[in-house]
């Protein structure tokens, strides 16, 4: 794959309520993200736009951001998916040799919606609608599964929750920053058994944007690019039944694909830092499993050897990841955006000594039916 | 252009006003086996999938996610794009940027809208802003009509010049198009005749809603080749999305989005002279107004000759340069398919495989896609991999 540089990254602090209008928001993102790239509107030659018409409650949601992220001037797509799918199709304008410099912005003002609705409308309208199947209560079933089947416990799914709280109070863009116990975890709130309400991610206002370029333009326009050096999308089964929820096999496909591309043979010693898609306290745990850093089961023991905690072998969501911050659609471009900032250097502190290989990741659809995998390099 | 790409398969469903004996997955399956059996592929050689629709006239969030049982998804790469009315031509210029990307070699691209489960008008009107234009904006149809108020009285166009285009369109259809939806032979006076829905929009000027499916394959050079004798070369693409306020855009008589995403797509196909270097045309054109108003944006006439070129018959079946020789979108609206649909049958001609709707000897096509507030997109496709 010919070499594409993230030059340019922004988030908007994430809150449950954030006044601004999408287009607030996203072109909050825009400025801050040419600004951290040196960069004016008018070397933008492309945009991708990250909008879902559920999550933004209108038809052609893109229309509310396309001005507000200068797209009038340039060509523009709008992808429907995590913000990491989006970023894929603005590597794919990039590798085409048609453009020089893509725009991805994602933005999400969840805080007007109601997440169980808008999840519910995930599930088949005829079979599965009518339960009431959402977000929360699909994944509980995926959480009672991978626990039944390889043995894992809730305290080691809280152990999760307690490590990315705790990172989130070195993230000035984090929503749900603090110190909690595992006791604080398992005592909270059963919202659907065995999740509890800190073992679920927050609802989050807030947006994100990169710029990415192609290397010669890369290298010309900013000191410290960081380079994509492989991508891996999949996706699983549609009905929760045609699947078993305890495995991962989409994720592992598409991880295998990111890995070959980046030469990536052993995973946990050749990652230095993992940003990825913990809605759930426990689905670090099986993207950790999915993503090759441990055998099938072995995830939870891993969390209790502290070895992704900060200052173990391979921290995981130093950022406090999205159980901190959960702007849906934005959340993976947020993770993408995270490790830019670690491999820069430039993470405060949450800065991860000496990271040069970083993994990015994000999910689609119910209990993680698709995945979107990016490995981001020096 | 580093990597070509070419078009070795297309598929669609037999398009209707609502699909009963099937759902969307399998409306979607049924385009995505004939768009195999077309390239004479199976599942097997599929790398990547893009898809694509819109949310609300289904209702149904993650429409990637829920599709892979229709469109052959499972544990594939499969990505969802989608942008309004240019959601078909969009998926098509993803579909296209997978395999040129050299990230994928065989790219499905599948459009589909079961239109017949919503209100369309109403899901449509959903998509202007809540607090300055909602209130007073009700679909499609009034913006359309605006227009061509504007380009009558700066032209001095007249609405018999946009039923001879209704009439055109839909004889197409009913002549040479067994996919199509509305399959009615008509004449000038039947449209002149029809209701007004929009002054000066009449029921016959104006698209239907479909139920219906699209698949089109696409794949690089040296798959393409290995493929088929004769893919659809891809030689040009280009989109504008600009934001237009209603308020401030319906006075436009001329389409500015058009003009910008041509010029773009011209260039990258080497295209200087396009009424002479291209032999057929599929357009997305929403209403019957829209094929007189818009000719010029593609460069086909002088400013304001549209009339002049519709009169002239050059478009119909037959003529220098026909125009939608599949009825287009006056005969067949399946939303988020209507876009890619105009690529694919625009591959067809080149192909050479259009059948009953085949313009002899075509070797250029160009294809485009409208939506949006007033976006365009287009797409070049010739027979031969590059234009001298």
């Amino acid at each position: 794959m010919e070499k594409v540089g993230i030059i340019g990254v922004a988030q908007t602090k994430y809150q449950r309520y954030n006044p601004a209008s999408h287009a607030e928001s996203a072109y909050e993102v825009t400025s801050k993200s040419l600004e951290d790239a040196g960069l004016t509107i008018d070397d933008i030659d492309n945009t991708i736009t990250v909008c879902n018409d559920f999550w933004d409650g209108r038809t052609i949601s893109s229309m509310t951001i396309t001005e507000a992220t200068g797209s009038h001037k340039s060509p523009t797509t709008n992808v429907e998916g995590d913000g990491t799918y989006g970023a894929l199709m603005g590597l794919m304008r990039l590798l085409s040799g048609l453009h020089e410099i893509t725009l991805v912005v994602a933005q999400s003002k969840i805080s007007e919606g109601i997440p169980s609705v808008i999840t519910n409308a995930i599930f088949d309208p005829i079979y599965e609608r009518m339960l009431g199947l959402d977000a929360i209560n699909s994944a509980a079933l995926q959480m009672r599964s991978y626990m039944s089947k390889y043995g894992v416990t809730e305290e080691q799914c809280a152990k999760v929750s307690v490590k990315n709280h705790k990172n989130a109070k070195a993230n000035p863009y984090a929503h749900l920053a603090m110190d909690i116990t595992v006791e604080d975890v398992l005592k909270s709130r059963v919202l659907a058994d065995p999740i509890k309400l800190l073992d679920t991610s927050p609802i989050s206002d807030g947006a994100c944007a990169i710029i990415m370029a192609r290397e010669r333009t890369a290298k010309r326009k900013h000191g410290k690019p960081i380079w994509i050096k492989g991508v891996g999308h999949c996706a699983d089964a549609y009905h929760l039944g045609d699947r078993d929820l305890a495995e991962v096999d989409a994720l592992a496909s598409a991880a295998k694909r990111a890995y070959k591309m980046a030469g990536i043979r052993s995973p946990l010693k050749q990652v230095h830092v993992a940003e990825v898609y913990d809605a759930f306290s426990y689905m670090e745990l099986m993207w950790m499993e999915g993503l090759g850093l441990c055998g099938r089961g072995k995830a939870g023991a891993m969390v209790d050897s502290g070895l992704t905690e900060m200052g173990g072998a391979l921290p995981i969501n130093p950022s406090g990841g999205v159980l901190s911050a959960h702007a849906v659609q934005v959340a993976g471009l947020a993770r993408i955006a995270e490790t830019v900032l670690q491999l820069r250097g430039e993470a405060g502190d949450r800065q991860v000594d000496g990271a040069s290989t970083a993994l990015a990741h994000g999910i689609e659809g119910a209990c993680g039916q698709g995945h979107c995998v990016f490995i981001l390099g020096k | 252009m580093k990597r070509r790409v070419g078009i070795v398969g297309v598929g669609q469903t037999h398009h209707r006003s609502k699909n009963t004996d099937c759902n969307g997955q399998e409306l979607i399956s049924i385009a995505v086996k004939m768009a195999l059996e077309n390239a004479e592929l199976t599942m097997a050689d599929i790398d990547a999938i893009v898809i694509g629709n819109m949310d609300h006239f289904e209702s149904i969030n993650y429409v990637d996610m829920w599709s892979v049982d229709g469109s052959g998804g499972y544990m594939k790469p499969i990505m969802k794009v989608t942008t309004g009315g240019t959601t078909g031509s969009a998926i098509g210029h993803a579909g296209f940027y997978h395999a040129a990307s050299g990230l994928f070699d065989t790219v499905l691209v599948i459009g589909w809208e079961q239109n017949s489960e919503s209100d369309t008008t109403a899901a449509i009107s959903t998509c202007f802003d809540p607090i300055t234009e909602r209130e007073y904006s009700a679909g499609a149809i009034g913006p359309l009509a605006a227009h061509y108020i504007a380009y009558m009285s700066k032209y001095a166009a007249t609405e018999e010049d946009a039923a001879l285009v209704s009439v055109r369109d839909h004889n197409n259809a009913a002549l040479y198009n067994p996919y199509a939806h509305l399959r009615q032979t008509i004449a000038v006076e039947d449209v002149m005749r029809s209701a007004y829905i929009s002054y000066p929009i009449k029921l016959l000027d104006m698209c239907p809603r479909t139920d219906g499916a699209c698949a089109v394959i696409f794949a690089s050079e040296k798959k393409a080749r290995k493929i088929t004798e004769r893919p659809a070369w891809i030689l040009g693409v280009g989109d504008c999305h600009i934001l237009v306020h209603l308020a401030d855009g319906i006075g436009l008589a001329n389409l500015p989005s058009l003009e910008i995403a041509a010029r773009e797509a011209y260039e990258m196909a080497g295209i200087t002279d396009p009424f002479n270097q291209i032999d057929v045309a599929e357009l997305y054109i929403p209403a019957s107004t829209a094929g007189v108003s818009w000719m010029e944006a593609l460069g086909l006439c002088e400013e304001g000759g549209g009339p002049r070129l519709i009169r002239s018959g050059v478009t119909n079946m037959g003529g220098k340069l026909p125009i939608n020789p599949s009825g287009g979108v006056l005969a067949t609206n399946p939303i988020g398919a209507t876009g890619l649909l105009r690529i694919g049958e625009a591959a067809l001609q080149v192909m050479g495989k259009a059948e009953k709707k085949q313009v002899e000897g075509a070797k250029v096509a160009v294809a485009t896609g409208f939506g949006g507030c007033f976006w365009s997109d287009v797409t070049v496709l010739s027979s031969l991999p590059g234009l001298d």
